[in-house]
């Protein structure tokens, strides 16, 4: 490639903080504009990597390498394939509509533009970088914005979650760093090439005990970011005390930075170890799911119920990654999508019901259907598409992983499936008590409707969710290459199914008809 | 003998600059406007002595019967030690103008004491190592007691003096020991005994082994010879607080690795267990108890207990990644702590007013360029990238594992977790609180400035674009072993 596509959008956000930089301070307006034309470009930036990805081969692309750190083997070395390919169009696509979302900030605005500038380049440079070095080097960086965005612009409790946002975080990734620099020994020591190359670790044949302890720590580092069940608790107080789009992001790109590290590092270089932690994590990633939903249905705070049904819809994500066959792991990759976009809106609806009456409280709303119909009709299609409704993108992501569980273990798929159902009690039942029944609260009477600003917010997530739910192949069909790489990686004898898959894919036309077709006959031969 | 004037020309430079602030400043000690000349003098002999240092560099040269070496090793501590006085000199102009503590003394006292560093670092055999330190120390007692009509400052001077003068008995007791058993004094005569014992297994030699660790460990502020840190760093001038916690540290350091790698190194099994143990102790005490301090210098003399300790790990590690990454680490250190404590000046009151962490409150959005600045040197020394902080502590963890102590990488990044809190305090503090002050006009000098801006480009660019540093470093260590 003749233009560094991958430098130009992770670093432009940088050189925006330096225009930003020199704007007054009084000239908020100016400021706002500015964050909102950088990342806006980054975006349209970021679109010729969907249109010249090359699905035909699982090499990394788009690849540019130059020397860094010479003595220590790092380099500055960036690639995408189809696995981080929409988890970087979904952040580059999150972050301008975060900021649009943000326009009311009057606290600060600069240094709010600024934080959010720096957490786009750290969010990107996390899911493009090669190196391990570069990449826990943008692990960390993003971890600086996301903080100061809860502690400065957070609610009344932001201190204390943005601390244990940080702590948390920092406490996973050390651990990642030691491991990361164990797999640097260990890789001299079998080739006598001292480099962080990721593509290089991938060729490393390690025994089982040093992949067990090895897995352990990256894995421990991905699953408080993810987070998964027993590390959860910093997501609902980090959530509730963000600012909308600091929800919105977290929500949407941050946490699919955990499940990213398993899919791209933990399984790829510790299979045997993977392989070993299939019951513990499929067991915490159920016990997620089943917890999540069980205890989002008796939050009375939106934000919260939204937090905690973010550990349910990842603890999905999770058990379809660690179902080892085509249908989880793309499954998981689509829902990681899925899950950004769907989250990412519902977080902005309640943002946008806070900033009309500074009440997160279930109980305060109530009947607005008649007052704010276009905002009801969005809220309704997004609350949907949380659920999983067929034809909106939550369906997909879902039914793909699930197939993929009942491929590997049915008990597994069987109580997560469970997980499906108490969420579709649990969002419509919010849904019925904010937007039906009777108006009790007089405020709520006087309501406006969307605003052209919120519409143009939440229009592009809505034809997303449509988009993916009816014409998923445009996104599998990226992945699929990939997908099958990883497969092939971690040593999988890819099952019957697999095998069923891809013939049915050589029969079919290059067109590709819809993949989800093609595994429910399949399914139903297993069943 | 040997003898040959470039080895000791940039201590000469220092000497000469040092006496001549001296006279200048009695010669002036009417004419108040003249006292900027001092700091202007101090700041040319240092630039003068990095200079003649830099003309040095072609080989390895011994002089005054081979007692003095000045390598590449000496070399990259000599630059060290001159950028940390530098910008001491830099940070202390308005400090001691405001605190009233202007005379010529101070800055030669400076100049004097980093003689003493320069010694330590290019010491070829044990006494001049010692003479060197006692240079230096003596310096900096003096330095320490500046602010002589407060007590606090007196208090501090005189603990400093007493443990002091008590660790550098060890030291010597070590040393005599040590010459005891080798007859020798002279680090590879001393080096070449050891190993044709195989080993150190005589009981006095290990017995003047450890004295010499507790004298250096106490230099070095690591637990438990820290106890008078905490007090000393609170009560000296808060510019020479700056000044003991890179200077002395990286000169004790200095001494640390050439005795220990050069003279002690083939039979490292035998002090590996004790400075682990030491390495250990001194990050958990440093940090543990830096969480629960309400003075900024309290907390930063804790925090530099705790990188101390850092230090030890690479020392642990004992190989030339180690070493070099020690190098990389004290120059890390220099930039990002004499950084902090600039803004720890510019924001107190005379008389060290303001000097509580909760005084910092809502500086971020009142003075947003002393505050990022502040943001950085506390990330960079929680390690967080893209900051030199980050680099030297994944330098020093690397030496670790790569000698196979990864329980004590473990404990290190364990450590680097729990210092995150209350580096992280700092920051919670200034752009998370709600101001509980007005922040007086702030009257910020351009030396000050200058200050800053430097420990900021270096703390970035030794984090972004180390590699450059790094090779130095590694350079810099081949002639130790």
């Amino acid at each position: 490639m003749s233009v560094p596509i991958l430098s130009l959008i992770t670093f432009l956000p940088i050189i925006g903080v330096f225009f930003i930089l020199s704007i007054e301070t009084k000239r908020q307006e100016l400021v706002r504009v500015t964050a909102m034309i950088i990342s806006s470009v980054v975006f349209f930036i970021s679109l010729p990597l969907y249109c010249g990805f090359d699905s035909r081969t699982s090499d990394m692309q788009f690849v540019e390498k130059l020397q860094w750190i010479p003595s220590f083997g790092i380099q500055y070395h960036i690639g995408i394939d189809g696995i981080s390919l929409f988890l970087i169009l979904l952040t580059t696509f999150i972050t301008p509509l975060s900021i649009l979302a943000s326009w009311h900030i009057t606290k600060h605005v600069k240094e709010y533009m600024i934080a959010m500038l720096v957490l786009e380049t750290g969010m990107i440079g996390v899911f493009i970088s090669l190196d391990m070095f570069l990449f826990y080097v943008f692990w960390e960086l993003m971890l600086i914005p996301m903080y100061l965005l809860i502690g400065v612009w957070g609610g009344p409790r932001r201190i204390y979650a943005a601390v244990k946002f940080f702590v948390y975080t920092m406490a996973g990734s050390v651990f990642m760093l030691l491991a990361i620099i164990g797999l640097y020994f260990l890789n001299h020591r079998a080739t006598g090439e001292y480099t962080f190359n990721l593509l290089e670790y991938y060729r490393l044949e390690l025994s089982f005990a040093v992949q067990f302890w090895l897995f352990l720590a990256f894995a421990f580092a991905f699953a408080i970011k993810v987070p998964m069940f027993p590390f959860h608790t910093w997501l609902p107080d980090a959530h509730v005390e963000a600012p909308t789009a600091g929800s919105v992001i977290l929500a949407g790109v941050l946490l699919k930075m955990g499940t990213y590290g398993f899919v791209r590092f933990c399984l790829p270089l510790f299979p045997e170890a993977s392989r070993a932690f299939i019951p513990v994590i499929s067991w915490m990633a159920i016990t997620g799911i089943v917890y999540g939903a069980l205890v989002s249905m008796v939050q009375d705070d939106l934000k919260k119920l939204v937090a905690y049904s973010s550990v349910s819809h990842l603890g999905f994500v999770m058990l379809g990654v660690f179902a080892f066959n085509v249908q989880g792991l793309e499954g998981g990759i689509i829902q990681m999508v899925n899950h950004g976009v769907s989250t990412g809106a519902l977080f902005l609806v309640v943002g946008m019901l806070y900033e009309r009456r500074h009440t997160r409280l279930i109980a305060d709303f109530g009947g607005l259907t008649k007052q704010m119909p276009v905002f009801a009709t969005l809220f309704l299609i997004v609350t949907l598409s949380s659920i999983g409704l067929p034809g909106l993108n939550g369906f997909v992501g879902e039914f793909l992983i699930l197939v993929g569980a009942f491929k590997s273990r049915i008990l597994y798929a069987s109580i997560a499936t469970s997980g499906i159902i108490l969420a579709a009690v649990y969002m419509l039942w919010m849904f019925q008590r904010v937007m039906f029944q009777e108006i009790t609260h007089e405020e709520n009477k006087t309501l406006k409707d969307l605003n052209k600003r919120e519409l143009v917010i939440l229009i592009p997530f809505i034809v997303l969710i449509f988009w993916i739910g009816i014409y998923p192949n445009s996104f599998l069909r990226k992945m699929d290459v990939s997908v099958n790489h990883l497969l092939k990686q971690i040593g999988e004898k890819t099952h019957i199914v697999t095998n069923v898959y891809t013939q049915k894919k050589g029969e079919q036309s290059p067109a590709n008809s819809d993949l989800k077709i093609d595994i429910v006959s399949d399914d139903k031969t297993v069943w | 003998m040997t003898f040959n004037i470039l080895s000791i020309l940039p201590i000469l430079v220092l000497a000469g600059f040092g006496m001549l602030v001296l006279v200048v400043d009695v010669m002036s000690a009417r004419k108040l406007g003249e006292k900027n000349l001092l700091a202007y003098l101090s700041l040319a002999g240092i630039v003068i002595a990095a200079i003649v240092s830099r003309n040095s560099t072609a080989t390895t040269l011994f002089s005054f019967n081979e007692t003095f070496t000045i390598d590449n090793y000496a070399l990259f501590f000599n630059i060290l030690f001159l950028l940390s006085t530098g910008l001491v000199i830099l940070i202390s102009h308005s400090y001691i103008k405001r605190e009233d503590i202007n005379h010529g003394e101070y800055y030669a006292l400076l100049m004097f004491s980093t003689i003493g560093m320069m010694l330590m670092a290019s010491g070829a055999d044990l006494l001049n190592i010692f003479i060197g330190l006692e240079v230096m120390s003596i310096s900096i007692y003096i330095l320490t007691g500046f602010k002589r009509s407060k007590l606090i400052s007196n208090e501090a001077s005189l603990k400093y003096f007493l443990l002091g003068a008590f660790a550098t008995g060890f030291l010597l007791y070590g040393i005599s020991l040590v010459y005891g058993t080798t007859g020798t004094i002279d680090l590879r005569q001393i080096a070449s005994f050891v190993a044709g014992k195989g080993g150190v297994k005589d009981p006095l030699l290990l017995m003047g082994m450890g004295l010499i660790i507790v004298g250096l460990g106490f230099k070095v502020a690591s637990v438990p010879f820290h106890a008078w840190v905490p007090d000393v760093y609170e009560g000296a001038p808060t510019a020479v607080t700056a000044f003991m916690s890179v200077g002395p540290k990286a000169a004790a350091f200095a001494a640390f690795m050439r005795i220990f790698l050069t003279a002690f190194g083939s039979s490292h099994y035998e002090w590996q267990k004790a400075i682990w143990i030491l390495a250990v102790l001194t990050m958990t005490v440093g940090n543990v108890v830096a969480i629960s301090q309400t003075n900024i210098k309290r907390m930063l003399a804790y925090s530099s207990i705790a990188h101390a300790g850092y230090l030890l790990v690479a020392l642990v590690a004992a190989n030339n990644m180690g070493v070099s990454g020690t190098l990389f680490y004290l120059l890390a250190y220099i930039f990002m702590n004499i950084g902090a404590f600039a803004i720890v000046i510019v924001l107190s009151q005379k008389g060290d007013v303001g000097m509580n962490i909760d005084d910092y409150a809502g500086l971020g959005f009142k003075h947003p360029m002393l505050a990022i600045a502040m943001t950085l040197f506390m990330f960079s020394m929680a390690g967080i990238p893209p900051m030199a902080g980050f680099v030297g502590k994944f330098y020093i963890f690397s030496a670790a594992i790569k000698s196979g102590y990864v329980g004590l990488a473990i404990i290190g990044v364990i450590n680097s977790v729990i210092s995150v809190y209350y580096y992280l305090r700092i920051t919670v503090i200034m752009y998370m609180k709600e101001p509980v002050r007005d922040f007086h006009p702030l009257t910020i000098s351009p030396l000050i400035v200058v200050a800053i801006a430097i420990a900021v480009v270096g703390t970035l660019h030794l984090g972004i674009f180390p590699s450059k540093v790094m090779e130095i470093a590694q350079r810099s260590i081949l002639t130790l072993r």
